[in-house]
């Protein structure tokens, strides 16, 4: 069975910024919500509270930047690009400071509904130049996107994941690399956050019937490994992309450019919210009701070969995600 | 280090105001309601209240050398007018970015910028851009978007206190910014954290872009709505130097210093009343209008009108 970390994001944190003088951990009224509660607690040099105020904090952290500062904004993903997003362009993006938005609850993965749901972020944060967009798929990222989010010269945001997280890798995150977690002629998929999960509950019921998936996890959204995707995506049947956001602007339009502009031709579904909001409810039944699940994956590859799959609900339900470590180590290799 | 302490603040003023109304006259409009209002404030800073360094650009102004981005070295930012970086040295970040023309008057009245930089204004290519962008002469960072340059300089102020700098951090703005909830969540935020190294003054004219404040939104006691921010506020007549000198040598301790220089739209251009209360940015109807108020305020300023057309 695969490895449930506990909060994996509040001792990556504190170990990595007590090493780092310079970085600073800023709330807005988030700081449990955010797993930073001991950080500020045992390190109070290093925590800013900025309170309920964003469009502040955000200017604010520009100016610490200015002086040499790394700071690390800690609130919801949906309150780091929404009420601020003024203060993103002109106190931080368009002067490149090193400024890290580390976004909690991204997607679905949050029951608040429409007021806490970031469903347009990665859209949005696309259309910004200057910025680099992360997102961690499993703990293993979440502990080691740290380090690469301060190494990068300007501002990034992060979709971070918390409370128990799955880790499905076990080597750490790699600036824009794709990852490849199994390799296949037909179909190629193409998944990222919450998502890849949800990809790997697929693998065996596919693999059994015969269908050869190439297995490919974003972590890195913006800048993206082009020629890794244009490998894979060569020769194949059909591309699915498959991600915790509106299918407008983020993974599966980025995938869908590339394709176009390297003319491909292949076939592409974009599985995720599809152009709606969602509402407040459990992530299992928001992943069922809005299609971004393995059941949905299943379908769309079945669209894209003109097979009927016959893969039910239990079948899926059957959590194999042990197999992942072996396409990993095949990767290593 | 003061490169003009050789003039009075008095005489900086009046160049201010002078170099703004030859500008506008040459150029058929401008921003010269602006000048009335901040030249003491503008003459002040530059003249008597800020410690800076010799600048680091050329007295003439550089082409815009591109947006900043992780590959392009060539950018720079306006900063280097206000001197270098260091510890000892003030920084200044001027918010209300469409006062622009005013500040490059009043760099250049104090020596920081060629006599003739303003024929760069507004030229395509430039960096003396009509609304002050970071790269323009005198902007530290980017401050068109009203209300951010306070936050930014209650970072920068944070930074420099925690790294025990001595150089106080300036912010010059205007009231119509109070309008913006960001001035409010940045003033609770600054008395919070006891952020006193940071010295604002507000040209308070009471105008914003439709016409006077009272008849878009008016924010009735100013001063007692800043002060009960906790943070210290002192309300003057920004067209007096020595209650300005007052007010800025009245800091406490572990507050930040909230200066509201109460000012006249048209001080020193009494000639402007007459368009009240249409003078965020004066232009001219006609040509007779034009040579009217070219008259008028010559006199008012004591301006040869023959120097007007040495453009």
């Amino acid at each position: 069975m695969v490895e449930i970390v506990n909060r994996p994001y509040a001792k990556a944190f504190e170990t990595f910024a007590t090493a780092r003088p310079d970085i600073l951990c800023l709330s807005a009224d988030l700081t449990s919500s955010c797993e930073v509660d001991g950080f500020r607690d045992r390190h109070p040099d290093q925590f800013l509270s900025l309170g309920m105020a964003e469009q502040n904090m955000l200017s604010f952290a520009g100016g610490l930047a200015m002086q040499g500062f790394r700071p690390f904004l800690h609130t919801f993903s949906v309150f780091l690009y929404r009420r601020p997003y003024d203060q993103l362009i002109n106190s931080i993006a368009y002067s490149n400071r090193q400024v890290r938005l580390m976004g909690f609850l991204p997607g679905i993965t949050t029951p608040g509904g429409i007021t806490h749901q970031a469903i347009e972020d990665i859209s949005v944060m696309r259309a910004i130049p200057n910025m680099t967009i992360l997102e961690c798929g499993d703990a293993t990222e979440v502990e080691t996107v740290l380090e690469v989010a301060d190494s990068i010269d300007g501002p990034v945001y992060a979709r971070v994941l918390r409370g128990e997280v799955p880790r499905l890798f076990s080597t750490p995150f790699e600036f824009n690399k794709l990852r490849t977690l199994s390799e296949g002629d037909d179909v190629l998929v193409v998944t990222s956050g919450v998502c890849t999960e949800e990809a790997l509950r697929a693998a065996e019921p596919l693999k059994a019937r015969g269908i050869g998936v190439h297995h490919l996890h974003v972590s890195t959204l913006k800048p993206f490994d082009r020629e890794g995707l244009i490998k894979a995506a060569r020769g194949k049947k059909g591309v699915v992309t498959l991600e915790n956001h509106t299918i407008n602007g983020g993974l599966g339009s980025l995938v869908a450019e590339i394709l176009a502009e390297e003319g491909l031709g292949i076939k592409l579904r974009r599985l995720g919210l599809q152009d709606t909001f969602a509402h407040g409810a459990s992530k299992p039944y928001l992943m069922k009701k809005y299609g971004l699940d393995a059941s949905a994956l299943v379908s769309a590859i079945g669209q894209l070969l003109g097979k009927d799959l016959d893969i039910g609900d239990a079948e899926l339900e059957a959590v194999r995600i042990d197999t992942v470590h072996s396409a990993q180590k095949a990767e290593a290799l | 280090m003061n490169l003009s302490n050789q003039q009075s603040t008095e005489d900086v003023a009046a160049g201010i105001r002078k170099r703004v109304f030859l500008h506008t006259m040459r150029n058929n409009g401008g921003y010269l309601s602006q000048a009335c209002s901040a030249a003491e404030s503008l003459a002040f800073l530059y003249n008597e209240a800020l410690t800076l360094g010799e600048p680091t650009l050329p007295k003439v102004p550089l082409p815009f050398g591109g947006v900043p981005s992780a590959t392009n070295p060539d950018a720079f930012t306006g900063a280097g007018y206000h001197g270098p970086f260091a510890p000892e040295f003030d920084r200044l970040i001027i918010s209300p970015a469409h006062y622009a023309l005013v500040i490059y008057s009043a760099l250049i009245q104090v020596g920081r910028m060629d006599e003739h930089a303003l024929d760069h204004f507004n030229v395509d290519g430039g960096s003396v851009e009509m609304i002050g962008a970071e790269h323009s002469p005198g902007m530290e960072v980017t401050t068109g978007s009203l209300a951010q340059g306070l936050s930014m300089a209650a970072g920068i102020a944070w930074a420099r206190k925690r790294k025990g700098e001595p150089g106080k951090v300036w912010v010059y703005m205007s009231d119509g910014e109070f309008q913006e909830g960001q001035t409010w969540e940045c003033l609770a935020a600054m008395a919070y954290h006891g952020i006193d190294n940071v010295r604002v003054i507000v040209d308070v004219n009471r105008q914003q872009c439709d016409g006077a404040m009272s008849s878009v939104l008016d924010l009735g006691d100013l001063a007692a709505r800043v002060a009960s921010f906790g943070v210290t506020c002192r309300s003057i007549d920004g067209h007096d130097l020595g209650a300005m000198r007052a007010a800025a040598d009245s800091a406490e301790p572990g507050k930040p210093l909230i200066i509201l220089a109460n000012t006249s739209p048209y001080q020193g251009m009494e000639f402007l009343k007459k368009r009240f209360p249409r003078l965020h940015y004066v232009r001219f109807k006609s040509a007779d209008e034009r040579r009217e108020m070219q008259t008028a305020i010559a006199a008012e300023l004591g301006v040869d009108e023959a120097e007007i057309a040495r453009a």
